[in-house]
């Protein structure tokens, strides 16, 4: 019942969000068609800059919320993982070389080899939780140290640098195309899982091994393979995400690149209501919960907040809608909505 | 098995000793193991004391982070209210006018304030403790910058002459090259981390309040039945960790004697770490504050293995740090998975 409910969470932050910036500056939700910097048509404005921007947030949060689901815990690798990732990209592009014009390989070869290394990582920290037991949290942990250490070390400290023009496609636009890539990506992961939620048994499995994981073994379950296999797919996101991280600076810097990523997907799946200790999961919900997220940021950037105050902020508004969603504070609320009531009916 | 509370008490316990004991072994094993195939550096008593003076601040804070865990709960707002603790401080003395004390009372302030609305909401409003602890860092992070926004030195005379004291360590000196006797020494902030570890201690395995951590992490449900105020007990973890936070901060402050918003990054993943690897486990009612005491030495001993090594690139030290709390993890979990089925 929960799980239907759950979505009007980050849906009525949206709103309130969507209001604030209607009274303070209706300019916000304006959408313009111009030329960009190659020449090419494209739309641009506030609400497109979340849809581009809050698009790596929103595919984190599909794996995320898998993750949480299963195992009850968070990944906290993903974004010394997206380092991973998109240094692997980086050296199968550039070879060994600081600076290419010439891709040393098609982009699609770079994109696989990074998803397999990625979802070989995912199938590390899924090991760690699923056979030997270890906390999600503190399993990634051991990743979330080395892992930008790893980057480095794959293309020996090295800061390649793209200067192709078709590799910029991914983070921008495809000529012809007004709309951001990164968005069309995100909505094709999104229509994946829709499927793979719709059409297999992975969402009813995943939410089984979470809510109880013993009785789910007792059902011809194995819990261990669902994690592992909730951790891979976590995997899959961060490959897509660094592609799309990459492709925007059309290079990489290792202590930089999706910086605090974890904390925001984290958040993401938090603020749609799912539980952060596993079980029932509402993925839209989750999604929702990334764009407002990034729905926050910009408006913060909007009233020209300072990039490193940022947080402050943003902890501000996420302790309002945590508070005003916990169950404890709800249940408060309708009691208090109902002593007064009674009170009106009086009145009338 | 949930409801044998007192044998289930009792095993906790000894595991808790199991894996302090793991821990222990392995940090002497490993600086045995420097001395002797790197020699003298790790032969000076001052190599030591050295890895107290740098990390003073990282076992105040482990220390509460270690309570927080063995009630269930995580803090990871810690190295934020570090950094905007000795941020604070700075702005107060060089800026504001503040003397030493008033410095001291500032620093507490802000620690015990953050772990009074983060212990109310996450005790009392029952919001999960990762997602109301990740507000307190960026809420702490934020807000350093907000109270000033680039890195300074403190000018502060009386502070520099605070920071400048070392207690000279008897008989532990050494003679140098040129034949003077150079006197291992340490920070004051070494009392004060050695202080909290030791009461800390006392109080979790010999106070009624220590023992009722353990008992909330270890079985909330049975903590309830018997009568302790599982609520109080979980909010209480997080006023003494957000306050144990203020105290690291003013160390740490002492220390490196400057503000910085980038002050003491990552140092809420160090103190978890330090905390695994001292054998408290995340699920809570198994850990002991030596344990991470010595969590955090390991760690910094295996940091300074592998600069003096000559492997200075900056990425083998995470890479080896990441290694050894891997082998630790699975390490405990390999343990504790035989001692479950020798119980069977």
């Amino acid at each position: 019942m929960q799980n239907k409910k759950q979505i009007f969470i980050p849906l009525a932050a949206l709103i309130v969000l969507a209001l604030f910036n209607l009274i303070m500056d209706p300019s916000f939700f304006k959408i313009t068609m111009g030329l960009n910097s190659e020449g090419y048509q494209v739309l641009s404005g506030p609400l497109i800059t979340i849809l581009d921007s809050g698009s790596e947030l929103a595919i984190l949060a599909i794996g995320m919320t898998l993750v949480t689901a299963a195992s009850g815990g968070q990944d906290i690798s993903v974004g010394a993982a997206v380092a991973i990732a998109g240094s692997v990209m980086l050296r199968v592009l550039c070879g060994t070389e600081a600076s290419v014009s010439e891709l040393k390989a098609p982009v699609i070869v770079a994109f696989l080899i990074a998803c397999v290394v990625a979802m070989l990582f995912g199938a590390f920290n899924g090991i760690l939780v699923a056979y030997f037991r270890i906390q999600p949290m503190i399993a990634t942990l051991i990743l979330f140290t080395a892992g930008r250490s790893i980057a480095a070390w794959i293309n020996n400290n090295r800061l390649p640098n793209i200067s192709n023009q078709a590799f910029t496609y991914y983070g921008g636009f495809i000529p012809g195309i007004p709309i951001p890539t990164p968005f069309i990506i995100a909505v094709a992961c999104m229509i994946v899982i829709a499927l793979v939620m719709k059409f297999t048994t992975l969402g009813l499995y995943t939410q089984s091994v979470g809510i109880n994981e013993h009785s789910s073994k007792l059902n011809g379950l194995n819990p261990a393979v669902i994690k592992l296999i909730s951790f891979v797919i976590l995997g899959l996101c961060v490959a897509v995400v660094a592609l799309i991280k990459v492709s925007r600076v059309s290079s990489i810097n290792y202590s930089v690149i999706a910086k605090d990523i974890e904390m925001d997907a984290i958040l993401a799946v938090a603020l749609g209501g799912n539980a952060l200790s596993g079980g029932k999961f509402n993925m839209a919900a989750s999604i929702l919960g990334a764009y407002v997220i990034q729905f926050l940021t910009t408006t913060l950037y909007k009233f020209k907040v300072r990039s490193d105050a940022l947080p402050a902020y943003k902890a501000v508004v996420v302790i309002l809608l945590v508070v005003l969603s916990a169950p404890i504070v709800r249940k408060k609320l309708s009691e208090l909505a109902k002593k007064l009531k009674p009170a009106k009916k009086e009145v009338a | 098995m949930k409801n044998k509370t007192s044998q289930n008490k009792f095993k906790n316990l000894s595991d808790t000793s199991l894996l302090l004991t793991i821990t222990i072994i392995v940090f002497f094993v490993m600086y045995i193991g420097a001395i002797i195939f790197q020699g003298s550096g790790f032969l000076k008593a001052q190599t030591f004391f050295d890895i107290l003076n740098d990390q003073a601040a990282l076992i105040i804070v482990a220390c509460g982070m270690s309570l927080v865990m063995i009630t269930g709960g995580i803090d990871i707002s810690v190295g934020g209210v570090v950094a905007l603790v000795s941020m604070s401080c700075a702005v107060g003395l060089d800026y504001k006018g503040m003397n030493i004390f008033q410095a001291i009372l500032l620093a507490l302030g802000i620690g015990l304030a953050f772990g009074l609305v983060q212990g109310f909401l996450v005790a009392y409003l029952e919001i999960q403790p990762f997602i109301v602890t990740l507000a307190g860092m960026f809420f702490a992070r934020g807000m350093t910058t907000i109270v000033h926004t680039d890195p300074f030195n403190v000018a502060n005379e009386s502070l520099v002459k605070l920071k400048d004291t070392r207690i000279h360590v008897p008989f532990m000196g050494y003679v140098n090259k040129v034949g003077n006797y150079v006197p291992a020494y340490i920070e004051i902030g070494v009392i004060v981390a050695l202080l909290v570890v030791a009461i800390t201690f006392v109080a979790l395995r010999w106070t009624k309040v220590g023992r009722h951590f353990y008992a909330v992490g270890g079985n909330r449900q049975s903590a309830i039945m018997l009568g302790i105020n599982a609520k109080r007990t979980v909010f209480l973890s997080h006023i003494i960790c957000g306050l144990f936070a203020g105290v690291a901060g003013f160390v740490y402050f002492l220390h490196v004697g400057s503000g910085s918003p980038s002050h003491a990054a990552g140092m809420e993943m160090d103190a978890i770490a330090s905390s695994i690897i001292g054998g408290t486990m995340l699920t809570g009612g198994v850990g002991n504050v030596i344990g991470s005491f010595f969590g955090v030495l390991s760690l910094n001993t295996i940091k300074k293995i592998v600069s003096s090594a000559g492997l200075g690139d900056a990425w083998w030290t995470g890479i080896t740090t990441a290694a050894m709390l891997c082998l630790f993890l699975v390490v405990q979990s390999v343990v504790m998975a035989r001692k479950r089925n020798a119980e069977q």
